[in-house]
């Protein structure tokens, strides 16, 4: 029979457009404008040093984002991101002994082993992402907790050459989420696997008709999520000079979840935009940075990314019911 | 039958335009107090529009809708409802996780004299009501641990229940047991007794003679036919829903088929599918496909047709049978090995398992042929660019540029993108299911004769239509399915449109195909997950 | 194997299946119903027996009382579970129902109760309908409100750096009192429990709770008013998260600002645990209780096996709660083969 909808009435096409408009572009603009306000209106903005806190401030931020994107494009979230900052952050200092690479090595691996174990509950056994997520959530921080019950610091020089040694200017770490940015741009854009997991957020009964390896590509998308979180995780630490599992990463998830949605990915699932995710990650922060730089206390800034969030969400929310 | 001459519920001239679509064009239809009425007709006819439109999930652009004398416009099903017109749909709308008394008497349950809920008399209120339809279990259990006919005979007993003066049925028995069917049969014998008008709709002819008083035939959107039930003859029915007239079967049509299909094609079968078997779907159903052979599938509307197609591709859960192509057996259930293997299928429902919306036609087309037109897992632009300018050429596919979103295009031109997405796999047997439904005229014969182009150049096709005269026309043979068997194969001169509406009205000699079904399933856990 | 099935009624829906399938999906309900009270028992009985101090009245008392609290806001999180939402803003109102009942007792009990009820009620209220009225994602709605709440209540309490004082002694005496040995929040959450036991299976809004969780299309046909079920549910959560911060501010004299981080995903493990669907239309108050209890006893355990923190207990709900969602899984699975 004819499953066709009626029209939508003339009245909406304009707020249709406007929302369509605002999902694809409307990140650009609020930095923009937010870009152009600081300028004229906040003193010492232009400052190298003021661009450098801001940038090295959102790194991790913008790197678990960037696997928070792709999981969300596949229809799932990941609530695990921050406790596997932790776990990484416990490990990297546990190996730290055996040098910087392969306590590295040992961190990621530990992060994509959280992504698989929540991967698999949502591929294979088809608990809601949500779901398994969150007991990843609960309970990865605590074996973060158990395996490093305060904050260690560590004094290998490697590690604290990676958190506060710049290249030409830039901080090394901010220099690695602009190369991870780029490599997840291509991953989406260029690969047999990107375009698969867009295919599955798009339509994932035609996507396992059309012979995809559907569960393959779910689970390999939480590991990246949780080897991206496990990275930042590494990157926090370094700068930090101490291994912190009980607070690092604590609602980085949120954080995470908002620059995907701010930048106009929609939670439907079936479209990933990277770049405008970072953009979403800068805009938060260039947020923060103003109100706080005008003296706005930061409770203002949370109550401002509320309603920033909800505003997202509502323009990017497909039509009709769910 | 103590039918009264006032319809209760009517509609008089009734239209429903959707963009692109007149799905009711002035339909009339009256159903009286006290009768069963069948309501037929083929996929797009109408059926579900004008039931929608009863039951005030849509208001007809034109005409009026007149209940118990009145001219009434439902806004609501919750309103419809109210006023006593009850719908059992194909799919039991009610809560499983809830208990049976529950669901019953769901905003109608006995309270106590402290307003709360009344446990004992729910359940025993419940208990009573359901055995009167012949259902005895324990009501507290969740209704999803009823079997499927239970579970229709509490929807039943809920929308019966709450004072309808018209009940509307939309396929009850699809997942019913034989026996199961006889107590709803007796249940609306009761209703009709009872003053109750039925409409009936469902495409099992054998329920129609059993249990309706009359009968009105949709097609196209329009009234085909409206008339008592006995004495209309069983052929006839069939070439009212399907619209071909008896006497005149055209010997050269509006279709685009140009090839001699009356040549044999010899040869070992490309792809063989034997006795497929999954319950309440098909049962033993075999297939074989050669190279350069067109093989349709006919059969009316819930056949078996479509699901045929999917358990070839691995994508219906199977209680026994083997597909094999190039005489290798491939693995049960894995739509991946299958395609790998040559089997493509195009699905009859475009947009839910068709296309991906969100991305460009280029996209679409390399879906299925990815890691064939990558190097090291990295997408070649320049391969995938030649094969999507080569289908949109070939396929005449017009779209403002391979960028552009897929669901911008009209039907026919998805239609295209998704064949040429199957085409890109370079597949040894294409699974048509309805290739030219809801396309326009000029698309549909551009599909027919790319058909036959790809049968000339070797490829083995299994062509699924509810068009007869396409079906006539494009097929080399023909297998006719009904209720989920064969029941005919027709080769040769026997392909005609007469020859498969006397397939589809001959009387099987068993009483149904599914009646000795095994109750339990033989794969557990296959049916859960393919409907995820 | 299904010989006795033919003899039996048509429609006699447990005869159509094996016993040993009865009994399989009979030992499934029961553990999705129970099973957290058997391995509460479980818990309670190894406890006793390994040590010496599990198995005393203060220890008792000391875990229920501080149960309490997660109690009160777990009851509401049942309802929106149920419905087949979620509410991750519970935590930041509890956090702020504390700090308006701290600031509020300096005028009285009533305005105490009355002000943390008010606003976090208006909070939720206004998360439901904008839930659903748009049909926007609960997740992603009371993600906003966990924020936004948090700004607020940060906002009143100067940053967090102000910790009001509850100095009205009436008001403290609500979350300090005690009668037979356990504080008065024991009673207000059990008094609460039986309510909302009695609200959940009992009442016309309980039913339509679970036929929305259940399958909210067909509870759209059956007549279920779901937009105004769906806001009443978030109502509930927002009050019992107020009501919950208030006692507890009353309980610890101050409106403590740095509590309840992460509550809310305690108060969900409780809830799922229990036995309630995440997936909604199924669940009890019964089993969210025990599910409470048990989180309780597990950190009682946990503090006392001497060498072990309290992340710990992380790790044993977090894996406890991947285990559960497995289970209902696997269960819903087999049971939908019937």
């Amino acid at each position: 029979m004819t499953d066709t909808t009626t029209a939508a009435p003339a009245t909406r096409v304009d707020r249709t457009r406007l929302f369509a408009w605002l999902q694809e572009y409307g990140v650009y603009a609020a930095v923009l404008t937010l870009l152009v306000l600081n300028v004229l209106f906040t003193p010492r903005f232009l400052d190298v040093a003021n661009f450098r806190t801001q940038l090295v401030q959102v790194t991790p931020i913008v790197i678990v984002s960037l696997g928070m994107a792709l999981v969300i494009g596949t229809q799932g979230i990941d609530l695990s991101v921050g406790s596997v900052m932790a776990l990484s952050a416990a490990m990297v200092v546990l190996y730290l002994g055996y040098g910087v690479l392969p306590a590295l090595i040992v961190a990621l691996v530990a992060g994509a082993a959280v992504g698989a174990a929540g991967g698999s509950l949502v591929a294979y056994v088809g608990v809601q992402p949500i779901v398994a997520t969150l007991a990843l959530l609960v309970g990865v921080r605590g074996l973060a907790n158990v395996l490093v019950p305060q904050l260690m610091e560590f004094r290998n020089p490697d590690l604290i050459a990676l958190g506060s040694s710049s290249v030409a200017g830039v901080p090394i770490i901010v220099v690695i989420a602009a190369a991870l940015t780029l490599l997840m741009a291509f991953l989406v854009r260029r690969t047999t696997f990107g375009r698969q997991v867009v295919a599955i957020g798009g339509n994932r009964t035609a996507s396992e008709l059309s012979g995809l390896p559907v569960k393959r590509v779910l689970m390999t998308v939480y590991m990246i999520s949780g080897a991206l979180a496990a990275l930042a995780g590494v990157l926090a630490t370094a700068r930090l000079q101490a291994s912190d599992p009980t607070s690092l990463g604590l609602f980085i998830e949120l954080s995470a979840i908002t620059a995907v949605v701010v930048g106009g990915t929609p939670l439907a699932g079936g479209r990933i935009r990277v770049l405008s995710t970072v953009m979403g990650a800068l805009l938060m922060q260039l947020l923060s940075a103003t109100l706080i730089k005008h003296n706005l206390p930061q409770s203002w800034t949370q109550m401002v990314q509320a309603v920033i969030i909800l505003t997202a969400v509502y323009v990017t929310r497909e039509r009709g019911p769910r | 039958m103590g039918a009264s001459e006032e319809p209760v519920l009517e509609a008089r001239q009734v239209t429903k335009r959707f963009p692109g679509v007149v799905a009711l064009d002035g339909v009339s239809f009256a159903v009286l107090p006290g009768e069963v009425h069948a309501l037929v007709g083929e996929n797009g006819a109408g059926k579900s529009t004008l039931i929608k439109v009863f039951t005030g999930v849509y208001r007809p652009d034109g005409g009026e809708l007149r209940y118990q004398g009145e001219r009434v416009a439902f806004g609501t099903p919750l309103e419809a409802q109210r006023s006593g017109i009850s719908t059992i749909y194909q799919e039991v709308n009610l809560v499983p996780m809830m208990s049976v008394a529950r669901n019953l008497l769901l905003g109608r349950e006995p309270r106590n004299r402290l307003g709360v809920i009344d446990a004992t008399r729910m359940y025993a209120e419940a208990e009573a009501l359901l055995a009167g339809y012949g259902v005895r279990t324990d009501v507290r259990r969740p209704l999803r641990t009823l079997g499927m006919g239970a579970q229709q005979m509490v929807a039943l007993a809920r929308a019966i229940s709450v004072d309808a003066r018209v009940v509307i049925m939309d396929e009850p028995t699809s997942s019913l047991e034989p026996r199961e069917v006889e107590t709803l049969f007796g249940v609306i014998r009761r209703l009709r007794d009872d003053g109750i008008a039925v409409v009936y709709v469902s495409h099992r002819l054998d329920e129609l003679y059993q249990v309706c008083d009359r009968v009105t035939v949709l097609r196209d959107g329009r009234l085909a036919h409206t008339g008592p039930m006995a004495g209309l003859d069983r052929l006839r029915l069939i070439s009212l829903m399907l619209g071909r007239a008896l006497d005149e079967v055209r010997t050269s049509g509006a279709t685009r088929f140009s090839r001699d299909h009356d040549a044999e094609a010899t040869g070992a079968p490309v792809m063989e599918a034997r006795s497929l078997t999954s319950r309440h779907v098909l049962r033993d159903v075999s297939v074989s496909v050669r190279p350069g052979e067109v093989v349709g599938l006919g059969g009316l509307l819930g056949a078996g047709r479509s699901e045929t197609a999917k358990a070839i591709l691995g994508a219906l859960p199977l209680d026994s049978g083997v597909v094999l192509v190039a005489g290798l057996p491939l693995r049960r259930g894995s739509t991946t090995t299958a395609i790998r293997a040559g089997v493509s299928l195009l699905p009859e429902d475009r947009k839910a398992e068709g296309i991906i919306p969100n991305l460009s036609v280029r996209e679409n087309i390399v879906l299925a042929s990815l890691s064939r037109l990558a190097r090291g897992g990295v997408v070649s632009d320049a391969r995938v660019d030649e094969v999507v300018d080569a289908f949109i050429r070939k396929l005449r596919i017009k779209a403002s540029s391979p960028h552009q979103k897929v669901s911008e295009l009209s039907g026919g031109n998805q239609q295209k993108v998704l064949l040429a997405r199957w085409l890109a796999v370079r597949p040894k047997v294409l699974l048509l299911d309805e290739p030219t439904r809801g396309i326009d005229v000029g698309a549909k014969a551009e599909v027919q004769a790319l058909i036959d182009e790809l049968a000339d150049e070797g490829l083995g096709v299994l062509l699924i239509s509810s068009d007869l005269e396409e079906l006539a026309e494009g097929s080399d043979r023909i297998i006719v399915l009904r209720e989920g068997a064969v029941v005919a194969e027709l080769s040769g001169a026997d392909v005609t449109e007469q020859g498969i509406m006397t397939s589809i009205a001959h009387h099987s000699p068993t009483s149904g195909p599914l009646a000795v079904e095994p109750v339990t399933r033989a794969d557990h856990s296959s049916k859960a997950e393919s409907h995820d | 194997m299904m010989t006795d099935s033919e003899v039996l009624p048509a429609h006699d829906a447990p005869a159509a299946r094996t016993a040993a399938a009865a009994r399989r999906e009979h030992v499934g309900r029961l553990l999705q119903h129970h099973g957290a009270l058997i391995v509460l028992a479980v818990l309670v009985v190894v406890g006793s027996v390994a040590f010496d101090f599990f198995a005393t009245p203060e220890n008792a008392a000391s875990v229920v009382v501080s149960s309490s609290f997660l109690a009160i806001i777990a009851l509401g999180m049942t309802f929106v579970i149920i419905s087949g939402g979620i509410d991750l803003s519970v935590g930041s109102l509890f956090v702020l129902g504390g700090v308006l009942a701290a600031y509020g007792s300096q005028a009285g009990v009533v305005v105490a109760l009355l002000l943390p009820l008010a606003v976090c009620g208006t909070f939720g209220l206004v998360q439901g309908l904008i839930i659903a009225r748009t049909g926007m994602a609960p997740f992603i709605v009371t993600l906003a409100g966990l924020l936004g709440v948090r700004g607020l209540m940060l906002a009143l309490s100067n940053e967090g750096a102000t910790t009001y004082l509850v100095k009205n002694p009436a008001f403290a005496a609500l979350g300090q009192g005690e009668l037979f040995g356990l504080t008065y929040p024991v009673y207000i959450a059990a008094a609460l429990a039986l309510l909302c036991m009695l609200l959940l299976q009992r009442t016309g809004f309980g039913q339509n709770v679970f036929a929305i969780g259940g399958n909210e299309h067909a509870a759209t046909l059956m007549g279920v008013p779901v937009v105004r079920t769906k806001v009443l549910v978030y109502l509930m959560s927002g009050l019992l998260a107020g009501l919950a911060g208030a006692l507890n501010a009353a309980r610890l004299s101050s409106g403590v600002t740095i509590l309840g981080i992460g509550l809310e995903l305690d108060v969900i493990a409780a809830v799922v645990i229990g036995g309630t669907l995440l997936t909604g239309g199924a669940g009890s108050v019964t089993g969210t209780v025990s599910g409470v209890l048990l989180l309780g006893v597990i950190q009682s355990l946990i503090n006392q096996i001497g060498d072990l923190t309290s992340s710990f207990q992380q790790v044993v709900s977090g894996g406890f709660l991947a285990l559960v969602v497995i289970a209902q899984r696997l269960l819903s699975k087999a049971q939908r083969l019937n």
